[in-house]
C-alpha cells in the first residue's frame, strides 16, 4: 500500500480548504474539535456566521488566557467572546435554527462515509460510553453537511466506504467530503472525486477508497498553502 | 405573593426520594452548583437527572453522581474534561443511561412544559437511537416520533429573578434553563440577585413567573470550571 505519511494534507490544510467554499453570511455550525479549525481560515470577504448549538449566534474568538468568561462558551465547553450582533437564546430556539433548516452548512468529522451520504462519526459501536450531543440533529438537518477528515483511518483503512459498518449518526445526509487527499461529492448514491492532491495518482487514490470514485468533469489539482498559521 | 426563599436548603427541602430532576446548564455554563450541592446535602436519592451532560470533575451533578444519588441520567453527551466519575460509575453498573440527541432531548423537554405529548423529528432516523420508536412519512420524508419528558422538580439558574418569579439569563448560560423551568412540576431558580417587582423591564424577561415557583439568591455562584481548575471535590 502507498505511504501518505509525507504527502497528505494538514488537518490544517484541509480546514483551510473546506473554507474557501463557505459563502459569505453563510449560517454555519462547526463540530466539536477539527472542525472549528475551519474558522480560523475565512477568506477575506467571505464571513460566515457561525452557530453554536448551546445558544449562540455570531461570536468572536476564543479570549486571552485569564480573560475567560465561563457563562461565555461555545458547544466545545471553549470560551468565546462577543462581537457586535452576537445573540443568545434558549436550547429549543438553537435546535429550531437547527431542525428548521436554517442552517446553510455544518462541517462534522467522520469516522465512515458512505457512498450514499450515510455518516458514522458518534459511536465505534465498541462497547465505550455513547456520546452523541447535537451530531444527529445537525446532519439531517442543515442545507449542506461537509465532513472534514483524514482519508483512511489510523491502520490504514478506507474512511469513504460502500456502507458504513458502524453505528449510523445520520442515512444520506454528507454531501461534500474534504479528505487529507482529495475532495469529494456525494452524488446519486456514489462518491464524485473533484480534487485530488497532485502527488497521489487516481490509482492509488483508488486503492485508498473503500468504494468507487466516478468523475463527472474534470478533477483539480487540490492544492493549499503550505504554511498556515 | 413572594416566591422568594432564604436559602438553597429550603429550596431543595422538599425534593423525594426516587423524584426526577432536571438539571439546567450546558457543561458549567447555566449549571446551579450551589441548587445541586444543597440536594446534595438534603440527602434525596434513587433520583432520576436530566441534563445535556454527566458531570465534570468532582463538584455539580458529578458530586451527585459520586455520592450514589443519581440511579438514572438523560442526557446527549456525557463527556467533559474530566468524566471519571460518570464512566466510574457507569461501568461499575450502578447508573442507568439514556442517551438523546441534543436537539431531541431539548424539544422533548420543551413538548414537556408545552402540554404536547409526542412530535416527530427528522433527527436520528435510520439510526439506533430510534430503534422501536414509531416512524412515520410526512412530505415524503422519514420523522421519528419522539415523547415529551417531564419532571417532578427542574433546578435552575438564572442572572435577575423576582418576587414573581420572572428570569433574566447571563449569556450562554440560558441554554436548556428557560425549557426546563416550563416542564417541571417545581421549578427552584438560584438567581444572582433578587430585584423588587418592575426590577426586571417586562421586554427582558426570558422566563415569566408562571414558570417558577422559588427563586433563592445566592450573589457569586461558583462557576464549575473555576472549581475544577481548583481541583475541589464536595462536599
Amino acid at each position: 500500500m502507498i505511504d501518505i505519511t509525507d504527502i497528505k494534507l494538514s488537518n490544517a490544510q484541509i480546514a483551510w480548504r473546506a473554507a474557501q467554499d463557505i459563502e459569505d453570511g453563510a449560517y454555519v455550525n462547526l463540530g466539536i474539535g477539527f472542525p472549528e479549525m475551519v474558522a480560523r481560515f475565512q477568506p477575506e470577504g467571505k464571513q460566515a456566521i457561525f452557530h453554536t448549538e448551546n445558544g449562540v449566534l455570531d461570536f468572536g474568538k476564543a479570549p486571552e488566557p485569564g480573560d475567560e468568561d465561563w457563562d461565555l462558551i461555545n458547544a466545545g465547553k471553549k470560551a468565546i467572546t462577543l462581537k457586535p450582533g452576537t445573540s443568545f437564546f434558549d436550547h429549543a430556539d438553537s435546535f429550531a435554527m437547527v431542525r428548521g433548516g436554517h442552517l446553510d452548512l455544518a462541517v462534522l468529522g467522520a469516522y465512515q462515509i458512505a457512498q450514499n451520504g450515510d455518516l458514522a462519526n458518534w459511536s465505534t459501536g465498541k462497547g465505550g460510553i455513547p456520546a452523541v450531543g447535537g451530531a444527529m440533529d445537525l446532519v439531517q438537518s442543515a442545507k449542506r453537511i461537509a465532513v472534514v477528515t483524514d482519508h483512511v483511518t489510523k491502520k490504514g483503512d478506507p474512511k469513504l466506504v460502500e456502507a458504513c459498518t458502524m453505528p449510523l449518526t445520520g442515512v444520506g445526509c454528507v454531501t461534500r467530503i474534504y479528505s487529507s487527499l482529495a475532495v469529494v461529492d456525494v452524488e446519486g448514491g456514489r462518491f464524485v472525486l473533484r480534487e485530488k492532491i497532485p502527488a497521489i495518482s487516481r490509482d492509488d487514490l483508488q486503492s485508498l477508497t473503500g468504494a468507487t470514485l466516478y468523475t463527472d468533469g474534470p478533477v483539480i489539482d487540490l492544492i493549499c498553502p503550505e504554511e498556515l498559521a | 405573593m413572594d416566591k422568594t426563599l432564604s436559602s438553597p436548603a429550603e429550596a431543595v427541602t422538599a425534593i423525594p426520594d426516587g423524584a426526577t430532576v432536571m438539571i439546567g446548564g450546558f457543561g458549567g455554563s447555566g449549571a446551579p452548583i450551589e441548587l445541586i450541592h444543597a440536594l446534595i446535602d438534603q440527602g434525596a436519592k434513587h433520583l432520576t437527572v436530566v441534563n445535556n451532560n454527566a458531570g465534570n470533575g468532582h463538584v455539580g451533578l458529578a458530586a451527585l453522581i459520586e455520592q450514589g444519588r443519581v440511579d438514572k441520567l438523560i442526557c446527549s453527551f456525557p463527556r467533559s474534561a474530566d468524566p471519571s466519575v460518570f464512566v466510574e460509575t457507569y461501568k461499575a453498573g450502578k447508573i442507568e443511561l439514556e442517551i438523546v440527541p441534543q436537539g431531541t432531548l431539548a424539544e422533548r423537554i420543551r413538548a414537556g412544559g408545552a402540554g404536547i405529548p409526542a412530535f416527530y423529528t427528522p433527527t436520528a432516523f435510520g439510526t439506533e437511537v430510534a430503534e422501536g420508536k414509531p416512524i412515520e412519512e410526512f412530505d415524503g420524508r422519514s420523522y421519528v416520533q419522539e415523547r415529551w419528558l417531564k419532571a417532578d422538580y427542574a433546578l435552575i439558574k438564572g442572572e435577575l429573578g423576582d418576587p414573581h418569579g420572572n428570569l433574566t439569563y447571563r449569556m450562554a448560560a440560558r441554554n436548556f434553563n428557560p425549557i426546563m423551568a416550563t416542564a417541571a412540576t417545581t421549578t427552584i431558580a438560584q438567581v444572582s440577585k433578587v430585584v423588587p417587582l418592575g426590577g426586571i423591564d417586562p421586554e427582558h424577561v426570558i422566563t415569566p413567573g408562571i414558570f417558577v415557583n422559588g427563586v433563592v439568591e445566592i450573589a457569586n455562584p461558583a462557576q464549575e470550571e473555576d472549581l475544577n481548575r481548583a481541583e475541589a471535590v464536595y462536599p
